[in-house]
């Protein structure tokens, strides 16, 4: 550990020293850059989730009771869009988000070039070069989120229990990367209206996003747990889900300028 | 820390000196990867050393896993148990395999070698990376029944994984990516390129053919290299060789495609070491290779699916053979086993 920060220090150094040498030598200005945050705010309709209910906590606009145990997915290829319609698309962007874990629900932005940013666009599960692609590291390591006999990421999870379900319980795994059952969706929540994300290096803006459970079961398609209560494999569920996760689950609900 | 490092260092030092002492010649075959020459007679593979480095503490590191227990959920099966070597890798005398529990499987343990050179993975091809591809095994509830978050678990409560894995890695904690990487070191090693029909076509000693041997190969390039193509036998297909009519107990292909016209299509083996292999095809029905060569000729089942290879001009089904083409077709089929991969010791499990 002491070594690790002798290392570290070490390392600062011969980079600020490498650093100056450049700013002698090389005339262009170093782009300005800054940070933000986004904080997924885990929702059931109005209410936050809360997983692990012994009675059914939540209910369906159908009329359908369910309480919630798993939540987790995949965002991934933030993209940062500007008025002019230049973009910054985050490198090695891939975040898998679990319920369980506080800090999965922050997703913390860095070396973002300084600007007035007027949209958001990201993927809702992992493109197809990552699915194909053998073993990954970080967020994209693969788990339980991976499915083994055909090898792709499980985008979303969502699995719980209902009475209106004929085994008691729900389980969407939903995946996919290939066609016709491809589930990834790009989405671009909107902005409240007049906001723009504004990084500069002195403030770190925070987007809160709500992320809507129910949504899942209300989107295009109406999902019933009496018939509609599993989805194991990519296919024609699966996307049903994904067209219901990609219309309107995620929104932005308001952003902290800090 | 500091101390571990200083005396890695002086080992190192000390073995440099050794190996410097020696003249070049008395370096061991133990000392060489296997598989980190690519064989002249094969096509370019699709898992190429830039991807994944061969290097000996990998490679290493990779049998250990390989034929560890561990990976399974209980401690009684590894990967060395369904896929054994003098079997290349496949499973001797068994139609499945038993996993966990003594559970069965659906279908036949398939042969490791030459995997460097295929496209996907399993019967049906659902796993589509050599890296991910032991994942399938680790997790299926019959076979070895584990997560990968466990078997990571287990690596990291042992000292010398922990120390192992550190070393080829050179970071901490052992996660799934470095579990992968370290057992696609070994698998990607599988190379079988030394039968003597090999060593026939690339000119090489030892490398002669029988007349009959030969009239055996001709059959082959006349009436079998459409799918079991190239020198590694196989285009990496998947077909419906005719074994059912339905498909009810495995669809095969539309398992993973979920398409109707890929019903009972399965993927086209090698035929490298076919004569180590038995059983044979997909649920391993065939016992011998006379059963699997009658069943070419006489054998084959209509479906909709069926490849359109298997239908003559005259309407029959399957590929005619004479007695004295089976006979001609066995011998040659028996000149693709390496006895040099199958008893190599450098891929055995180290007691």
């Amino acid at each position: 550990m002491r070594i690790s920060s002798l290392f570290l220090a070490l390392a600062v150094v011969a980079v600020s020293l490498t650093g100056c040498e450049n700013k002698n030598t090389d005339p262009d200005p170093v782009a300005q850059v800054g940070e933000m945050d986004i904080e997924l705010d885990h929702v059931v309709g109005t209410s936050s989730l809360v997983r692990d209910a012994a009675t059914p906590n939540y209910t369906t606009p159908s009329g359908d009771q369910f309480s919630v145990s798993v939540f987790r997915y995949y965002i991934s290829n933030i993209k940062l869009k500007k008025a002019d319609g230049t973009e910054y698309a985050q490198p090695e962007s891939y975040y898998l988000i679990d319920d369980t874990k506080a800090a999965s629900k922050r997703l913390a932005l860095k070396n973002i070039p300084v600007g007035d940013y007027t949209g958001l666009t990201f993927t809702i599960g992992v493109d197809s070069a990552r699915n194909m692609s053998g073993a990954q590291q970080g967020a994209l390591a693969q788990s339980d989120m991976f499915w083994t006999w055909d090898s792709g990421y499980v985008f979303m999870k969502l699995e719980g229990r209902s009475p209106q379900a004929n085994a008691g319980g729900f389980s969407y795994h939903i995946g996919g990367f290939k066609k016709p059952n491809i589930a990834m969706r790009t989405v671009s929540p909107a902005l409240p209206t007049g906001v723009k994300i504004l990084v500069r290096p002195d403030h770190t803006p925070e987007v809160h996003m709500k992320v809507d459970v129910m949504k899942l079961l209300t989107g295009p398609t109406t999902v019933r747990f009496a018939t509609f209560a599993t989805a194991h494999m990519p296919g024609a569920a699966a996307v049903q889900l994904a067209n219901n996760y990609a219309a309107g689950m995620f929104s932005i609900d308001h952003i902290h300028a800090n | 820390m500091k101390r571990t490092h200083i005396v890695l260092l002086a080992t190192g030092l000390a073995a440099l000196l050794v190996a410097g002492c020696q003249p070049e010649a008395e370096v061991t075959p133990e000392a060489v990867i296997p598989g980190s020459v690519l064989p002249a007679n094969f096509p370019a593979p699709v898992y190429g050393f830039d991807q994944n480095p061969p290097t000996q503490l990998g490679f290493e590191l990779g049998r250990t896993l390989f034929y560890d227990p561990r990976l399974s959920r209980d401690g009684t099966i590894s990967c060395g148990s369904c896929h054994q070597q003098s079997a290349a890798f496949s499973h001797d005398g068994h139609t499945v395999s038993h996993g966990i529990d003594g559970l069965l499987g659906t279908r036949n343990s398939p042969a490791l070698h030459n995997l460097r050179w295929q496209k996907s993975f399993l019967w049906d091809g659902g796993a589509n990376h050599i890296e991910t591809m032991p994942a399938a095994p680790i997790t299926n509830p019959v076979e070895m029944g584990e997560t990968l978050e466990n078997v990571v678990r287990k690596l990291n409560a042992d000292a010398t994984y922990q120390q192992r894995f550190a070393q080829v890695f050179g970071s901490q904690p052992i996660d799934s990516y470095q579990l992968l990487k370290a057992l696609a070191q070994f698998t990607a090693a599988l190379t079988s390129s030394n039968s003597r029909y090999d060593h026939y076509v690339r000119h090489e000693s030892g490398g002669t053919l029988s007349a009959q041997e030969l009239r055996g190969e001709a059959i082959v390039a006349q009436k079998c290299v459409a799918c079991h193509a190239t020198d590694l036998f196989t285009d990496n297909s998947f077909r419906n060789n005719g074994l059912n009519q339905a498909f009810p107990a495995d669809s095969g292909r539309a398992h993973i495609t979920q398409r109707a016209t890929d019903r009972g299509k399965f993927k086209v083996p090698t035929l490298h070491n076919i004569a180590r292999t038995a059983p044979y095809m997909h649920d391993g029905r065939f016992q011998t290779l006379e059963q699997v060569l009658d069943h070419y000729d006489h054998g084959v089942m209509a479906s909709p699916t069926l490849d359109p290879l298997l239908r003559q001009p005259d309407g029959r089904l399957g590929i005619p053979l004479n007695a004295q083409q089976k006979t001609d077709l066995l011998a040659f089929l028996h000149t693709l086993t390496d006895e040099q991969f199958l008893t190599d010791k450098r891929l055995a499990e180290r007691r």
